[in-house]
């Protein structure tokens, strides 16, 4: 896909999961064999546009996540390439089952789009937010999991994961107005980290609206001669486990997730690490597996300590 | 059916004889493992009159891209299904025999496999009727003109899932879904009534869109008979069909100790003995 500079500030501004929408409009004047599922979630997912110029290759499965799982893996069974999308709990969790049978067991190719993962909808409270999504798939085989660092990596993820063979889930955290991290386009490939800013005290991993965040953190650890490389970990499974062993010769590995710490980003790191002779001690950053009061997207950053600052008091205090 | 109806009833009928024969087969090599005996045997007559007269297949190519496509969405009763791919030619009578051995093709679910005509893995109950959606309105989209079968029991009717689907197919006006509804009236453990009465099935389908019909599911002429009208119907296909479970035995029929059961050696001969006579 081409990508043009003004289209990234535009993406930025109306964030992950409106570009999404966009981007499945570009990928469908490429690929005739694409189709979108959603359910009641048109607007929200970015979809209206796609709606109306390809309505032959879109579906609306009503408010029914498992049936929308089974109908994709139909139409997928018979060579569609097909994209769902939905809130990300419901996209996950409700039809949990129904992604381990049909794209996990069976192998059927499809792209899922959890949208406003993470915290990005604390005002609605943990119906609506999404700090499990990440530990329950990688616990099924087969499931590429992708967290992109920002609007045009979504865009990226998107086009990478449609024309992959595997079955996969795209996890869009942030809200609009999503700080860049690329400014440009890159190369991006599913399973490859890319190193951010070189450093040689501390290596910090990240995914998905985190990574803005660990680059600030990162700054304000300079001016306190704390030397941090920074690593867009965009893809958690599979997990790039060369970047993790090359991480190990810093003095402290940081995982930053705005997930549960339990079965998410920090706990994949860990499970290679853990295999390797010597390695350092991690530091595990992000919600601490507690549902906390709700709260607008800033109040729950600040709250499960996931700002620049408070990332630093945390990186400060554990580094040895 | 036309002039050869009586010998094409003849042939479904001896089809299930030989799915019976088949069935009784497994069951015994699976010995302790057990067999979802009952409700593979409930669906015989549906399956062999689907697989022997009604599906359009290929015998040489079981990926043939025209083929009518068939779910077994109650996947326990997949005795049936490898007994019917055997009779189709697509499963060979040895292959028959590693039923849930290790390392086998036919474990006690389907599990995909299309060189041998198996299309989907199932056995999680309340998934097939949307995989049955996807794929009709892919052939849809493609121009094709197949058809698609989906069996589910009764006892699956409880899944919230099944009425997703339920509320979908009417929708996307599916008139090449087939929903046969395997209604033996009894589940895991116990009758529907005694677990969950799952009420007026024709009613319920029906006030979802569907067009139903009610029929004996054991009687190979009525089936035939509805799926020679059947293309005919605008809308997708409800069909409740009132089975016996364990049908064909003595011992098994309406008898739910049958549901998930070991098929002794002599139990077995018997068996074999009442399929000759018929």
């Amino acid at each position: 896909m081409i990508i043009k500079d003004r289209d990234i500030k535009m993406w930025s501004t109306i964030g992950a999961r409106a570009t999404v929408g966009l981007a499945a409009l570009e990928l469908a004047k490429q690929i005739d064999n694409l189709m979108v599922l959603t359910c009641d979630v048109s607007t929200s997912a970015g979809l209206d546009r796609f709606k109306k110029t390809f309505p032959e290759k879109y579906l609306d499965l009503g408010i029914a996540e498992q049936n929308m799982i089974g109908v994709a893996a139909g139409l997928a069974s018979e060579n569609f390439n097909v994209i769902t999308t939905t809130f990300a709990p419901f996209q996950t969790m409700r039809c949990c089952e129904q992604i381990k049978v049909n794209l996990g067991y069976m192998r059927q190719k499809i792209c899922m789009v959890g949208i406003a993962s993470g915290l990005a909808l604390g005002t609605l409270g943990y119906t609506h937010c999404c700090i499990e999504d990440v530990g329950i798939l990688r616990s099924i085989p087969g499931i590429t999991i992708i967290s992109p660092a920002d609007s045009l990596e979504t865009v990226k993820a998107l086009e990478a994961a449609v024309n992959s063979d595997n079955p996969s889930y795209l996890r869009l955290t942030g809200s609009s107005n999503n700080p860049i991290v690329y400014s440009k386009d890159y190369e991006f490939k599913i399973g490859k980290s890319i190193t951010l800013r070189e450093g040689k005290d501390i290596t910090i991993f990240s995914s998905g609206a985190m990574v803005y965040q660990s680059l600030e953190a990162a700054k304000i650890l300079e001016s306190k001669k704390i030397s941090s490389k920074v690593i867009n970990m965009h893809t958690i499974k599979p997990i790039d486990k060369l970047a993790i062993e090359e991480a190990c010769e810093t003095r402290l590995i940081v995982s930053i997730e705005e997930h549960n710490v339990i079965g998410g980003l920090g706990s994949a790191i860990s499970e290679h690490k853990s295999t390797l002779k010597k390695s350092p001690k991690q530091l595990f950053l992000g919600i601490k597996d507690t549902y906390s009061k709700g709260g607008n997207y800033k109040f729950l950053k600040e709250k499960h300590r996931l700002t620049p600052e408070k990332i630093v008091e945390d990186i400060v205090l554990n580094i040895e | 059916m036309g002039i050869n109806e009586e010998d094409q009833i003849k042939n479904i009928e001896n089809f299930a004889l030989q799915v019976r024969r088949h069935i009784l087969e497994m069951a015994v090599s699976a010995g302790a493992d057990s067999a979802h005996f009952g409700g593979a045997l409930s669906i015989t007559e549906i399956v062999s009159t689907l697989f022997a007269y009604q599906m359009k297949i290929d015998k040489k190519n079981p990926k043939w891209e025209e083929r009518d496509r068939f779910i077994l969405s109650k996947g326990h009763a997949c005795l049936v299904y490898y007994a019917a791919l055997c009779e189709v030619g697509y499963i060979s009578n040895n292959e028959l025999k590693t039923f849930e051995k290790n390392d086998t093709n036919l474990l006690g679910h389907p599990v995909i496999n299309r060189n041998l005509g198996i299309d989907f893995s199932n056995g999680s109950l309340g998934m097939g009727l949307s995989l049955g959606i996807g794929v009709a309105i892919s052939s849809k989209k493609k121009k094709k003109n197949f058809n698609v079968y989906v069996i589910v029991g009764d006892g699956e009717c409880n899944e919230g899932s099944i009425w997703e689907g339920a509320m979908a197919a009417p929708n996307f006006k599916l008139d090449n879904l087939y929903v046969i509804i395997d209604k033996n009236n009894f589940q895991q453990t116990g009758s529907n009534k005694e677990i969950m009465n799952v009420g007026n099935l024709k009613d319920k389908w029906s006030s979802f869109g569907w067009h139903t019909t009610e029929l004996d599911g054991h009687n190979i002429r009525d089936l035939c008979n509805f799926f020679k009208e059947s293309n005919k119907i605008t809308k997708p296909k409800a069909i409740i069909a009132n089975t016996i479970k364990g049908k064909g035995f003595s011992f098994s029929e309406n008898n739910n100790d049958w549901h998930h059961s070991i098929l002794s050696k002599s139990i077995y001969e018997k068996a074999l003995k009442e399929l000759e006579k018929k």
